[in-house]
């Protein structure tokens, strides 16, 4: 299970979160919507252990990972994988060794028997034949599909998803939600997306929650949120530029005269 | 005359401000010097990463290294021998250039390319690593990346910068012997004796030392700096430019320091 207690976090004087709370059961799939700037990413990078809160608690079956020592986050971290948002691939190595690294880094494999688990994870993101093409030789969906193969390469119990759609076109968009409720039912995972898509919320969230002004306001399945009456939530899943949520700089005045 | 106050006093805090920063910056350096020995010491030890780096710090340093050290003791033959002619003094040019290049041109000019070659690289090629989340992507995989990425660059630069400058040391001294012998046509065997009989072993190891101190002081910098940039391209620009500034300027002062308690 992950936790999120009451957890403040700022940078400078920029504070992000405000008291988050959050719960993921575990086998549960949860979304996190939320608007660009609102500290999603900054939740997920709570979660993996990358940031420590200014103060409340992060639980990952009821350990506070903000407590333990550095050694103890690295041991901790073995339990998760996680797709970034530009894939986060290592640029100087080939997609093999990209997803075999944490498998070499293990060193408890043969490179033959880590070559064999890379060729059966790729095939599982539906590519074949790549493992010895580099990062700069593959398209934003390749990207992503590397991605997540090298983040699942060491069956983890817990994915997170850092926007996995943004920045592709509809269609491979689709192909990775698609990829993510597969992988969700054949691996039996924990998993947490963050994402401002709504299409891919509705697709792969078993519950979606939304951040606003540092805090988790509303939480839900995808028909309660779809169906929902907050003006907040309803605002921002029907892309509205009206409504109580402003942009800054950005007033509905400009947005008709630009219609 | 309250404008005048006005003026020192701005001037006078801005002063103070910029002192703090400095000394922030240089505390944050040495807390990240520290947490690279505590990744040194600790089991496992990335020899493949390690010889990697050594091979792009110092092996692809080599070229670069020795035309700028053939030129330099070719140089300074020729103004030594020119100068040196004026009061019969000649016959000692051989004897300059070694102790020259061997206590402060060798080590200096060495770790000078070295932050302008491998420095600039380690600050882009981690900064671009930082801005596109792959250091947080090993963070992830279960990978400390100050030991993956910082403990092979700080072993690389404190091993290849001596190896660096004693190659730079051999060069510039054969360039003064081009332009001694085959330009002024002065006796090979006066400038070899000359070379050796004046050359104490201290002046190599002391220079070695300092290239030591360099090439640790490179990598530690320019890793800090690759290691905190934020803002895309631009950041990455800036991180490369500050990593070659801050890591000559630290060179150039730790210099003086040091030869002051070397040969003092």
């Amino acid at each position: 299970m992950i936790r999120l207690d009451e957890v403040y976090k700022a940078f400078g004087s920029n504070q992000v979160l405000t008291g988050a709370s959050l719960v993921v059961k575990k086998g549960e799939s949860r979304v996190v919507i939320g608007g660009s700037g609102s500290g999603k990413s900054v939740i997920l990078k709570h979660i993996v252990g990358i940031m420590k809160p200014d103060k409340g608690r992060v639980l990952i079956e009821d350990v506070d990972i903000a407590s333990r020592s550095e050694h103890d986050l690295y041991e901790i971290r073995k339990k998760f994988g996680m797709l970034f948002q530009m894939a986060a691939l290592f640029d100087s190595m080939s997609v093999g060794e990209n997803v075999g690294f944490a498998l070499t880094r293990k060193g408890t494999l043969k490179p033959a028997e880590i070559k064999e688990i890379v060729v059966e994870k790729l095939k599982l993101v539906g590519l074949m034949n790549v493992e010895n093409l580099m990062p700069s030789e593959l398209s934003g969906g390749m990207k992503k599909r590397v991605g997540l193969a090298r983040a699942i390469a060491h069956e983890p119990e817990i994915l997170l998803y850092d926007e996995p759609t943004t920045g592709l076109d509809p269609i491979t968009a689709d192909a990775i939600n698609d990829l993510i409720v597969d992988l969700r039912e054949r691996l039996k995972v924990t998993s947490v997306a963050i994402t401002h898509d709504m299409h891919s919320s509705y697709r792969i969230g078993d519950s979606i929650s939304m951040l606003y002004q540092g805090k988790i306001i509303a939480t839900g399945t995808p028909d309660e949120i779809r169906n929902t009456v907050d003006p907040i939530v309803r605002q921002f899943i029907t892309g509205s530029a009206v409504g109580p949520i402003k942009i800054e700089g950005v007033t509905h005045e400009r947005i008709y005269s630009r219609a | 005359m309250i404008r005048l106050i006005e003026c020192f006093g701005r001037s006078l805090i801005s002063f103070f401000r910029n002192g703090v920063a400095v000394a922030e910056e240089t505390g944050r350096i040495l807390l990240f010097l520290l947490a690279t020995l505590k990744q040194l010491v600790l089991p496992p030890f990335e020899l493949t990463t390690i010889f990697r780096q050594m091979l792009e710090v110092g092996v692809r340093s080599v070229p670069v290294v020795m035309v700028t050290a053939i030129f330099t003791g070719m140089v300074f033959a020729l103004q030594t021998y020119t100068g040196f002619k004026r009061f019969g003094a000649e016959t000692l040019v051989g004897t300059v250039v070694a102790l020259s290049m061997t206590r402060e041109l060798g080590p200096v000019l060495t770790g000078l390319i070295v932050s302008g070659r491998a420095g600039a690289a380690m600050a882009a090629e981690l900064g671009t690593m930082r801005v596109t989340e792959q250091i947080d992507a090993l963070e992830t995989l279960a990978t400390n990346p100050v030991k993956y990425l910082v403990v092979p660059r700080f072993v690389a630069g404190l091993v290849m910068m001596p190896a660096l400058s004693v190659c730079a040391d051999i060069i510039g001294i054969i360039g003064g012997y081009f332009v001694t012998v085959g330009l002024y046509h002065t006796s090979s065997v006066v400038y070899w004796k000359q070379t050796w009989n004046f050359i104490e072993s201290a002046d190599i190891y002391n220079g070695l030392i300092k290239a030591c101190f360099f090439g640790g002081s490179i990598s530690i910098i320019s890793s800090y700096k690759g290691f905190n940039t934020s803002g895309g391209a631009e950041g990455v620009g800036k991180a490369t430019t500050g990593a070659v500034v801050l890591s000559s300027m630290t060179i150039l002062i730790a210099d003086y320091f040091l030869s002051s308690w070397l040969f003092g």
